[in-house]
């Protein structure tokens, strides 16, 4: 690259002011076509913009709902009803927010803790008990090793809906329906909602610990609980956050089986609720009503925008988790093992 | 005797001690996952199981109640897979529907998040910015957000005019063919939304490529076609598998698959014809359909194992039964000495 802005100088210089000329044309053609195509070093005009223009296109399509999401939500009814109003309000308008809160039986609020609580309390189990099992299916090798691994991704192909019923009457004779242990429980011994990915995450990144760091803390006397704490969870900060966020999302967003264990479907117990679960009685109530009026659809529109506020409120918590998280999540990603090998 | 065959394969290595510690470390540290799994994995298979095959009786007073031992009917057992498959109307087309458009999208899928991740993983300016957003169905693609947005119109394209295309597709391809193709086109939207994880694992695999590789590529005069074809999707490959059992496992778990409403149905519905055995039974049904769809997918992408190794493993065994045929030789001679000529005792 560089040679070539150097050379129609010295070129001029040697032959000619007409030759010269045309040389320094040429060489400027070629720069321009160079710039367009790139050249083995660097990628042409061409190729950076087409993987900016898709990314952009992709990434619009990625963020499409939400926004559309958020335009709606903030809809006064006349913007709804104004079909010349696609994407911008006309004005800053919270009532959907207000109605959205207020909508369902539980105060947001009310919901929005136990969310917390439902979500956060079995991620932590979670964290504890797949990094000890991921620990040792990575450190040591022992018979049956082999078992527990196909065990394991056993657990994560099998649907759900095999083992529900009989988990749920495990948990009645237990004892244990409608609290919050019926996710404790499963988590506390690594086999809660999802836990053969956690597992498997762990197992990869514990792998990736040197050797020669475990032996030397061998070799200087620690036993192997203490080179767990001390050597493989101090450099296992990205693992646990990829863990936490996927689990803690996870339990947010599982509207099913908490209503099934944690609040009581069989029985109606509405001492736990969750945002999600709120939403979702929310949506099936508001969809009731516009099957009953399917002839006007103006008050389809209104109910949605409605529905709109309601689940960016329920979104919105994870969202905020998200944002905070996201760089040291995108960060672990490059050093999680979670593809290993 | 003099001429025993030496005890040549009965010497076995006595395990040391440091390795028995350490497998015992490796069972203790694996102690809660084992109890876990028997309690929460093992047994509730094998109930449910039984209650498939079995029947149960719904009480007031105890609940579900699996059929005792001795009321079996143990020549109907199958009968309430025969009923799932032959009498309901809904699930057997539900279940090919489902094949077929996982069959289609699956590929879909995977091939896209792998052109994305490679895309984020080149120097871009706003990286960071970019993968924020392409992280982003994680959180939102699991939860019945996805089934509200997919209810509303957020989740078609409007900005793209599918029915042209659908339009396109059906007049050329034969109409079994051409609806998942064409749903493929109007689901669009929630295909891409599918495909976060797979980034996700696509990228993390493509940043532990070594660059060194590359470079030696490039001296060597490799164009960027040919490393990606040589040393990209190589490295990728047991990811391909990954990712694409792990989306069958994403499309077959959600609550927008229309089999696991069925279940759903017949579980909470309670009654005599369709209770839970009848959802246990169509249950298991669905997970061998699903298992046998990742075993193709396995069957396909499955990394082959070394050539040499396979050679190494052939020799060992042709070794292995050329020992057994010299003792087998041996141990006639013996018992043949034995029985025509009587040791003589001096």
């Amino acid at each position: 690259m560089r040679r070539d802005t150097i050379a129609p100088p010295s070129a001029e210089q040697q032959t000619g002011k007409s030759r010269g000329a045309a040389l320094a044309k040429k060489v400027n053609k070629d720069r321009i076509v160079k710039f367009f195509r790139g050249s083995r070093d660097k990628n042409g005009f061409i190729k950076t913009f087409a993987i900016y223009a898709l990314l952009i296109c992709i990434g619009f399509i990625y963020l499409y709902p939400m926004l559309k999401m958020l335009a709606t939500s903030f809809m006064s009814q006349n913007d709804l009803l104004d079909s010349s109003i696609r994407w911008i309000p006309s004005g800053f308008n919270i009532s959907n927010y207000r109605q959205a809160m207020t909508a369902t039986s539980t105060n947001y609020w009310t919901a929005l803790l136990q969310s917390f609580i439902i979500a956060g309390v079995p991620t932590l189990f979670t964290l504890v008990s797949c990094s000890l099992t991921g620990y040792g299916l990575a450190t040591f090798k022992f018979r049956g090793r082999g078992v527990i691994i196909g065990l394991i991704v056993l657990a994560f192909v099998l649907p759900r809906q095999v083992t529900m019923i009989p988990t749920y009457g495990l948990y009645s004779r237990l004892g244990i329906n409608q609290t919050l242990w019926t996710f404790i429980l499963p988590a506390a011994f690594a086999n809660g909602l999802n836990a053969s990915i956690f597992i498997l995450i762990f197992w990869q990144f514990f792998r990736t610990v040197p050797r020669s760091l475990i032996e030397a803390a061998k070799i200087d006397g620690a036993g192997d609980l203490r080179i767990f704490f001390r050597i493989a969870l101090r450099s296992a900060a990205p693992a646990f956050i990829t863990v936490a966020l996927f689990c803690f999302v996870w339990h947010w967003n599982e509207a099913y089986l908490t209503q099934l264990y944690i609040q009581g479907k069989m029985v109606t117990n509405n001492q736990w609720t969750t945002v999600i679960i709120q939403l979702e009685q929310f949506s099936s109530n508001a969809g009731g009503t516009q099957y009953s009026q399917t002839a006007s659809t103006g008050a389809n529109k209104l109910s949605e925008a409605i529905k709109m506020a309601a689940s960016l409120l329920a979104v919105l918590p994870l969202i905020i988790i998200y944002g905070v998280f996201q760089r040291h999540f995108v960060e672990s990603i490059d050093r999680t093992g979670i593809t290993g090998e | 005797m003099r001429n025993r065959p030496a005890k040549v394969n009965k010497i076995r290595v006595k395990r040391g001690k440091l390795e028995k510690r350490e497998a015992m470390m490796g069972v203790l540290f694996c102690v809660p996952w084992i109890i876990g799994a028997a309690v929460f994995l093992v047994y509730p298979i094998f109930t449910s199981l039984y209650y498939s095959l079995a029947g149960v009786t719904v009480d007031s007073v105890n609940g579900i109640m699996a059929t005792p031992l001795n009321q079996i009917q143990w020549n109907n057992l199958q009968e309430k897979y025969v009923q799932v498959i032959s009498h309901d109307q809904n699930f057997l087309p539900a279940l090919l529907d489902y094949l077929v458009s996982t069959l289609v999208s699956v590929p879909v899928i995977v091939v896209f998040s792998m052109i994305i991740a490679m895309m984020l993983n080149q120097k871009i300016r706003g990286k960071g910015f970019f993968r924020m957003i392409f992280f982003l169905p994680v959180i939102i693609v699991s939860g019945p957000l996805l089934s509200l947005l997919s209810e509303s119109s957020a989740n078609t394209l409007s900005v793209v005019d599918t029915q042209t295309i659908t339009g396109a597709i059906g007049s050329f391809l034969p109409p079994a063919l051409a609806t998942p193709v064409t749903s493929l086109f109007t689901n669009m939207v929630t295909i891409l939304w599918y495909s976060g994880v797979p980034i996700l694992i696509f990228i993390s695999a493509l940043q532990k490529i070594d660059t060194s590789q590359y470079e030696a590529a490039y001296v060597d005069g490799a164009s960027a076609w040919e490393m990606f074809w040589k040393i990209t999707l190589p490295a990728l490959k047991p990811m391909i598998l990954l990712n694409c059992v792990y989306t069958i496992v994403f499309i077959s778990s959600n609550d927008q698959n229309s089999i696991i409403g069925l279940i759903k149905q017949a579980m909470i519905s309670g009654t005599d014809e369709k209770g839970y055995d009848y959802a246990a039974a169509m249950a298991w049904i669905y997970a061998i359909v699903e298992v046998l769809l990742v075993g193709i997918f396995a069957l396909i992408f499955m990394t082959r194992r070394d050539k040499y190794e396979k050679q190494g493993k052939k020799i060992d065994r042709q070794m292995r039964r050329e020992r057994r045929k010299v003792l087998h030789i041996q141990r006639r001679q013996a018992r043949h000495a034995k029985r025509y000529h009587r040791p003589t005792v001096r």
